[in-house]
């Protein structure tokens, strides 16, 4: 078996007006299904137990989570040595419900953008108004990043966190640390 | 540049976000149809000069397909509404016929 690593084995930027850094491999099931189902519910909460979140929002704690992703899909989050047994307990918890719940771990790469800056870096890059009172804690949206798709959500006051696809994990970094190049604030929050 | 409010995740975003899928309220013309349904369901299309209704996809956000009623000269937005329906919702063609009196689309006025 060869050691699961990282699309980009943990990039860091630092040079910039917010810090850019690929995260740590994390557990990511893809849960599809109706999300009104109690049953469905329950196995997308399965990490973090408490309610559904409702459109465009995540509750996310650590590394465990669930985030609303349409009115059939729900990401629910793990640790990555988890995500195996995780799948187990949602199969259980879902028995003879139409639904479909999938280990996508592997498929996606996520970042951290923090600093004073943050919520600047990603607004240069996203169609999304990221003002602190307009995007808050607990929203997770999915959205265009330059040219690729992209999910984004706050973890901090000056965290944002990044999910693309695997295959678009160097063209994201890139994205970010452009945008986060020295003397490129704008100052807009 | 269109600003679009998906109906389904109530996420309002410019047009890059999402992605056109052409004219609204298609009725499908398949095997067993006359030549002139035929013709008229693969290439008959509006191309007006004001009120238009389109089917468009929240592509980069929840992935699900909606309807839009827009103004193809100022790019007003008249509103969005689901995609399982066959016909715009009575309230918007009222606020259209409000903004647009006289207007006409197809069948609709
Ligand atoms: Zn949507």
């Amino acid at each position: 078996m060869s050691d699961p690593v990282t699309a980009l084995n943990g990039a860091t930027f630092n040079a910039g007006i917010a810090s850019v850094a690929e995260v740590p491999l994390q557990g990511m099931i893809t849960l599809r299904g109706d999300l009104s189902a109690a049953a469905i519910q329950k196995a997308a909460t399965v990490t973090i137990p408490g309610d559904m979140p409702t459109a465009g929002r995540a509750r996310i704690e650590g590394e465990n989570g669930v985030a609303w992703m349409s009115p059939d899909e729900a990401l629910v989050l793990c640790p990555y040595a988890d995500v195996s047994a995780v799948l187990e307990k949602m199969q259980k918890t879902l028995g003879n419900s139409r639904a479909l719940a999938v280990d996508v771990s592997d498929a996606r790469a996520s970042f951290r953008i923090s600093g004073p800056h943050a919520r600047e870096v990603l607004a240069k890059l996203c169609p999304v108004d990221l003002s602190p009172a307009v995007f808050t804690s607990g929203m997770f949206r999915r959205t265009r990043m330059a040219q690729v798709p992209a999910a984004i959500w706050l973890s901090d006051t000056d965290c944002l966190q990044v999910i693309s696809f695997r295959s678009q994990a160097q063209y994201v970094f890139d994205l970010l640390v452009v945008a986060a190049q020295p003397g490129s604030s704008v100052d807009l929050y | 540049m269109l600003i679009l409010t998906c109906p389904v995740c109530g996420v309002t975003a410019e047009e890059t976000e999402f992605h056109g899928g052409g004219e609204a309220h298609l009725k499908r013309h398949g095997p067993g149809s006359s030549d002139e349904n035929f013709e008229e369901y693969l290439f008959m299309r509006e191309n007006p000069r004001g009120v238009h209704f389109e089917r468009w996809r929240h592509v980069y956000g929840c992935g699900k397909w909606f309807h839009a009623a827009r103004c193809t000269t100022t790019l007003e937005v008249f509103g969005t509404y689901p995609a399982q329906t066959y016909e715009p919702p009575k309230d918007l063609l009222a606020k259209i016929s409000k903004k647009r009196p006289g207007w006409a689309w197809r069948d609709l006025a």
